[in-house]
């Protein structure tokens, strides 16, 4: 079966639609689709991809105007027309490939890591942590840095300093772990200006999570605990 | 445009990464550069699924874990260096818990343990069945802890630049502007990882194209061992997708199409979790004797998890559930998944020591780009992960010692002249009536048909001539792309000319092989020879194809034996 891929591409200085058509067999992803166009039609189409198993987090693009990761979705589950384009919210550099600097830096800037008073690193000790405790905070671990949600993030959208749904789960996973020492570090740099209050709570964000991590919970949660810290603090 | 490190560290997958840290704990003055042609949380070592092993609680021991690490590698591994290796082990597991990485638990809180392929002892930890997945991503956190280390994330490695026996730099494409960078380093690490889509049927991700192995090998170091490449028992059919040990670990079994348990007549004692040689030669032959599972797909094998329930499969197997029912519409739960054997590890490398150092001064490799040799002809399960930790550290540390009594060498300007005329002038600018896309598929068709499991002279002579053919024709390649920023045409013909010379070490490497040894199996010399053959396999480039020379193992402990499970 024939599929039309209409590809939105951007050579670096003019954006244009393009036109594929491309034989279809059950189970085809569409980015076994993406690299059938760029092995047989044109080899300057250009896309990001890696692990092609939905963990390495790179090929997340818009198909039909829904954010998705190209490696998981079934060409014939969307139908016999497909639209890919670039995520939002993204600077595009060419094609389907965007500027992830920024998304790297926010997630960085929330010391996304183990803090420990007593880290040591030539004789690290086992630390006990039950599987309760590991499942506090599991499914937060599961994000793999695909933009999707940041890419529908009305607040991303209008303020382009907003930390993301990304790098606040990210603060949370942390957080949220029975090993970590730092949750007043983290509170403290995802509740300032450019922060967990920027969230219109439209959590569009976790209605398009591939890892189904409902980002927005996490936002929550971490209002949640900042605006007890604050009446905390006040009575201090 | 030229920049300066002490340590440049190239591959950001678990090797380089813990290269990094380890290079950054020893001294926080050390300027120290990681590239990668990916950004780090997307490299290949997210996809191990598995787990990683060593010797944590009572009843295990490190003689144990060495003796199934040798046993494994069909007596090829350096004892020296697997000795070292599962010493170190433990205290990498207890680093990664200490920075967070979530690892499946016993009910009181331990670290959990499970069975893998090989090993004698329940000793793989994991993090579910995501534990590559949550290690990278563990070990990308604590880097950003170093204030001293400096990221080049999508940079692509083209040359080492080495005079007088000793690296002083290389050169590297940064993606998203087109640029040709110079790095100018008194150490380099290789952590470049494997050459896994050489074949097609493959448990690989798509970068993972041996690149640090062949611009090493261009430069003149040494290939070691590539001949033997491991064949994985379960990949999905079609894809090549990984459906993990682990899925036998936790009691899974193989039937053939008459619902056997075919690995009775094969490895009675250790059934389905025999080493992967062993299986993946059982499942072959089962499908060459006419007992595979027809399909659209070709014949395959059953892979059944259905008696294992849903609330074990839903908490050990979560990733390969979910992988089933999305590609190819099979839920473990209630139908055995379709699997065939798969290419997925490489255990040559670049030559290098116990040390990770390799014959040129400053220039170290680890992880599995490397070969130091732990893995000898066979790798075990979980023992992957683990020595990109081990060495991984070892080659930081090493590195780091090095430069701190390391001056540096300048590159002259002509050498990063000449090396941006051969990419942007010869390579990019040539036409010629030849595609990489084209020349990377006949190849893979080559692998996958005479460098497979089983092997023949014929077939590999065949193949030589074929390899030889392409890269004949890749001289002629014309790329479509001729811009300049983030130009993956570009990069993805660099791929196909470096897995043309790769292919070649390992199809003559296999003819010259005369015996089988672990994952290389001759029909025509189906016995394995220490008299002749007990030693490693070196390749050194030369315009006319790859010279052979061969070096003795070291053998500590473990006289070699007849390998039985
Ligand atoms: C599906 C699958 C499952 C596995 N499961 C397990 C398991 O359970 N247990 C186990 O022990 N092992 C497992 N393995 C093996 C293990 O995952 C790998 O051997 C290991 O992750 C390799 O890590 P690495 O750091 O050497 O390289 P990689 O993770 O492959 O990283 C290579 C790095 O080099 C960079 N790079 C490559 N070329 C260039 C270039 N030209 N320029 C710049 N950068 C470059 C890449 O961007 C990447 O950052 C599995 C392998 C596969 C295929
Ligand atoms: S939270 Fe979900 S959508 Fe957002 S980056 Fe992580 S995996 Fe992607
Ligand atoms: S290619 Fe890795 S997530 Fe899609």
């Amino acid at each position: 079966m024939d599929v039309e891929f209409r590809i939105r591409r951007f050579d670096g200085e003019k954006s244009y639609w393009q036109t594929f058509n491309i034989p279809v067999k059950r189970g085809m992803t569409v980015l076994e689709g993406l690299y059938y166009i760029k092995e047989n039609l044109d080899g300057s189409l250009t896309f990001r991809a890696s692990c092609r198993m939905a963990i390495c987090g790179s090929c997340a693009v818009k198909i039909n105007g829904k954010p998705r990761l190209a490696c998981e979705t079934q060409i014939l589950e969307i139908g016999n027309s497909l639209e890919v384009e670039p995520l939002d919210n993204f600077k595009v550099i060419k094609d389907l490939v965007t500027d992830f600097e920024g998304f790297f830096k926010k997630h960085e800037a929330v010391k996304p890591y183990l803090i420990r008073k007593d880290d040591n690193y030539e004789e690290p000790v086992e630390l006990i942590q039950s599987p309760k405790e590991l499942h506090a905070y599991y499914d937060f671990t599961l994000c793999v840095k695909c933009g999707a949600c940041y890419s529908v993030c009305p607040a991303a959208a209008t303020r382009d300093d907003y930390l993301g749904p990304a790098a606040i789960t990210a603060a949370y996973r942390f957080n949220a772990d029975s090993r970590d020492e730092g949750e007043k570090i983290r509170l403290a740099l995802v509740c300032g200006d450019n922060g967990v209050w920027r969230c219109h709570f439209a959590a569009e964000c976790s209605e398009v999570c591939p890892k189904q991590i409902d980002p927005a919970k996490a936002v929550q949660k971490i209002r949640f605990k900042s605006a007890i810290e604050t009446i905390k603090s006040i009575f201090r | 445009m030229k920049v300066q490190h002490d340590i440049v560290i190239v591959g950001a997958g678990l090797a380089g990464m813990r290269a990094v840290i380890a290079a950054a704990e020893k001294s926080k003055k050390l300027s120290i550069a990681l590239i990668s042609k990916t950004y780090p949380i997307r490299c290949h070592s997210v996809c191990a699924e598995g787990g990683t092993a060593a010797v944590m609680r009572e009843g295990d021991s490190f003689d144990l874990h060495a003796w199934d690490t040798v046993k494994g590698s069909d007596f090829l591994a350096d004892q020296d260096a697997v000795e070292f290796f599962v010493r170190e082990m433990p205290k990498e597991i207890l680093r990664l818990d200490n920075w967070g990485c979530p690892w499946s638990r016993t009910e009181d809180g331990l670290i959990a343990q499970r069975a893998f392929g090989g090993h004698s002892f329940n000793r793989t930890i994991f993090a579910a069945d995501r534990t590559g997945f949550h290690e990278v991503h563990t070990l990308y956190e604590r880097m950003l802890m170093y204030p001293n280390v400096i990221r080049y994330d999508e940079y692509f490695l083209t040359s080492l630049v080495i005079e007088d026996g000793k690296i002083k730099g290389l050169t590297a494409i940064e993606l998203k502007t087109g640029d040709l960078i110079l790095f100018e380093a008194k150490a380099v690490i290789l952590a470049t990882g494997g050459a896994g889509r050489l074949y097609g049927f493959t448990t690989y991700s798509h970068t993972v194209t041996g690149d640090g192995m062949a611009v090493a090998y261009r430069a003149g170091v040494p290939l070691k061992d590539m001949e033997f490449f491991q064949f994985h028992p379960t990949g999905l059919v079609p894809s090549g997708i990984l459906m993990t040990e682990a899925c036998r670990g936790e009691g899974g079994y193989l039937r053939n199409k008459d619902g056997e348990r075919f690995m009775e007549r094969y490895a009675p004692e250790k059934m389905e979790l025999a080493p992967r040689d062993v299986v993946a030669r059982a499942m072959w032959k089962e499908i060459l004797e006419g007992r595979g599972i027809e399909s659209e797909h070709g014949y395959y094998i059953a892979l059944d998890l259905t008696h294992l329930g849903e609330e074990k499969i839903n908490e050990r197997l979560p990733l390969i559930r979910d992988a089933a029912i999305k590609f190819v519409g099979i839920d473990p739960v209630e139908e055995p998944i379709p699997v065939r054997p798969v290419a997925h590890y490489t255990m040559g490398g670049v030559h290098t020591n116990a040390n990770c150092e390799s014959p040129v001064k400053g220039l170290y490799a680890a992880g599995e780009a490397g070969c130091v040799s732990i893995h000898g002809a066979n790798r075990l399960g979980s023992n992957s992960t683990a020595e990109c930790l081990v060495f991984g550290r070892a080659a930081g540390e090493k590195a780091a010692e090095y430069v701190l009594n390391a001056d540096y060498s300048h590159v002259s300007n002509e050498v990063y002249k000449a090396e941006e005329s051969r990419i942007f002038d010869e390579i990019l600018g040539k036409s010629g009536d030849e595609n990489p896309y084209q020349l990377k598929k006949e190849l893979n068709e080559t692998m996958d048909k005479n460098l497979w499991i089983f092997r023949i002279e014929d077939e590999l002579k065949e193949a030589v001539k074929k390899i030889k053919e392409l890269k004949e024709r890749f001289n002629n390649v014309e790329i479509v792309d001729k811009t300049k920023g983030f130009n993956t045409d570009l990069v993805y013909t660099f791929e196909v000319g470096y897995m043309l010379d790769l292919a070649e070490v390992v199809a003559i490497g296999a003819l010259n092989r005369t015996e089988s040894r672990g994952a290389h199996y001759r029909l025509d010399y189906p016995k394995r020879d220490d008299e002749n053959w007990l030693k490693h396999t070196l390749a050194y480039y030369t315009p006319d194809g790859p010279r052979f020379e061969y070096i003795p193992v070291t053998i500590t402990k473990w006289e070699p034996v007849e390998r039985k499970y």
